[in-house]
């Protein structure tokens, strides 16, 4: 290829590897933030208290439709604001986790939706607590529906990391920064980190695409 | 100072800001509709010679991100001889990647389409890029509509990437304004509440009234 230097690509290799450790840290640790916070944004929104689901849901429009990038400077810059100093890794899980929660919120609330209103019925014909409505009878069927779209968003988390390097966590783009303007050649980083985003994220695509099946076998749905 | 006071300083910005943001929402837009078409017709292509370059495109642009994406053909393209102001590197960069998921929703709107439909336009011996146009195409949008709707508020998003290659958009704006008056709750909180106006109360309403008219040109409602 043009003007391509194997031996700097090989040099900076094992940067990027560590740094790719921190790119996973960072997808993971916003992924776990997600997955629980967005349980919570999709149960507030089925409250009978009206005002709660107004406010949640507006909440969860405002977060899907402006820009991760905007919110993670939002939370960088604004906390200090009023007096909260957070690291670039808490203010970036902060954001990212948000961003994603509020999407895994509508995953929910559509595999939710998806049982049938029998369910519903049938559990407090039993008088079952609310509690036990939803653990042992109304997740179990919401979560098989729902896995598609929480394996699309752990890949799409993995692939919004990179807008953490604006506030100088050390991810894969940022060392890729790092090294460009050490040496003056941007050639091989960048087409080095877009060559492993897509080693990961293929076969991980592949990967959840795999365990979805299981999942639907394990339950016994088709 | 207050709010308001802040706004009568910094809003002609802000103004300046949205519109380089809407010309690059626009130029992207039109760019992912274009590359959705092809590269989503090509997809579906019996041909593998037309149907590889489709497939290596769309995982490519789908597998990485968008800011590498930019980065790359910002700052690693010129390398090769082509060099993109960047501007235009900004919406290049947006439409190119956004277009490949726009085109799963071409091939899912067409795979959609009865194939009682397909059947109809052969026994009426159509050709078949008259069968495409026609018939197949027009019913492939009116199902294909919905989705695009989100996929737009994505392109929206995404165009506040191309702040990072410094195209003065609002963005870069808000980033500005923080920097000089350390004001970050005002300057980044406008900045937000610009983007959500544009997505809530203009690009989504557009799309539904799309969907309906669309629905309607078809019969369908």
């Amino acid at each position: 290829m043009f003007d391509w230097k194997w031996d700097f690509a090989f040099e900076i290799l094992p940067r990027l590897g560590w740094a790719t450790l921190n790119t996973l840290m960072a997808a993971g640790g916003g992924y776990a933030i997600a997955i629980v916070l967005g349980l919570v944004l999709a149960l507030a929104q089925r409250t009978p208290l009206r005002l709660l689901t107004f406010v949640v849901r507006e909440f969860v429009e405002f977060i899907r439709s402006t820009p991760l990038v905007l919110q993670i400077f939002f939370v960088f810059y604004v906390a200090p604001q009023f007096g909260i100093r957070l690291s670039p890794w808490t203010s970036g899980m902060i954001a990212i986790g948000l961003h994603y929660a509020a999407y895994l919120s509508e995953v929910y609330r559509g595999g939710i939706e998806s049982v049938p209103k029998g369910q519903w019925e049938a559990c407090r014909s039993l008088s079952m607590s609310t509690r036990d409505t939803y653990v042992r009878v109304i997740i179990p069927q919401a979560l098989p529906p729902a896995l598609a779209g929480m394996g699309n968003y752990l890949v799409g988390i993995f692939k919004d990391t990179p807008m953490l390097s604006v506030i100088g966590v050390a991810e894969l783009m940022h060392a890729a920064n790092a090294i460009g303007s050490e040496h003056y050649r941007f050639l091989e980083p960048y087409t080095l980190v877009g060559l492993i985003f897509l080693a990961i994220s293929l076969p991980s695509a592949a990967l959840i695409r795999v365990f979805e099946t299981w999942v639907r076998k394990k339950l016994g749905l088709s | 100072m207050s709010y308001w006071e802040f706004l009568a300083e910094h809003g002609g910005r802000f103004l300046d800001g949205t519109l380089i943001t809407a010309g690059q929402f626009f130029l992207s837009a039109a760019l992912a509709i274009a590359i959705a078409l092809v590269a989503g017709l090509m997809k579906l292509s019996d041909n593998a010679l037309i149907r590889t370059p489709a497939v290596v495109y769309i995982e490519i642009f789908r597998g990485t991100s968008l800011l590498v994406q930019l980065y790359w053909i910002f700052f690693v393209l010129p390398l090769f001889g082509i060099t993109l102001e960047k501007f235009t590197a900004g919406f290049v960069a947006v439409g190119m990647n956004l277009g490949a998921y726009g085109a799963e929703l071409v091939r899912g709107g067409i795979q959609s389409v009865p194939k009682g439909q397909w059947e109809a336009a052969y026994a009426l011996s159509m050709s078949p890029a008259r069968r495409m146009w026609r018939i197949i195409l027009p019913q492939a949008l009116v199902n294909m509509l919905p989705p695009w709707g989100n996929l737009l508020i994505e392109l929206l998003k995404g165009t506040a990437l191309v702040s990072l290659i410094s195209v003065a958009d609002l963005m870069f704006e808000a980033k500005q304004i923080n920097g000089s008056t350390f004001l970050s709750a005002q300057a980044f909180g406008t900045a937000l509440i610009i983007y959500y106006i544009f997505a809530r109360l203009i690009v989504t309403p557009f799309m539904r009234w799309l969907e309906t008219v669309m629905a309607r040109k078809i019969g369908k409602a």
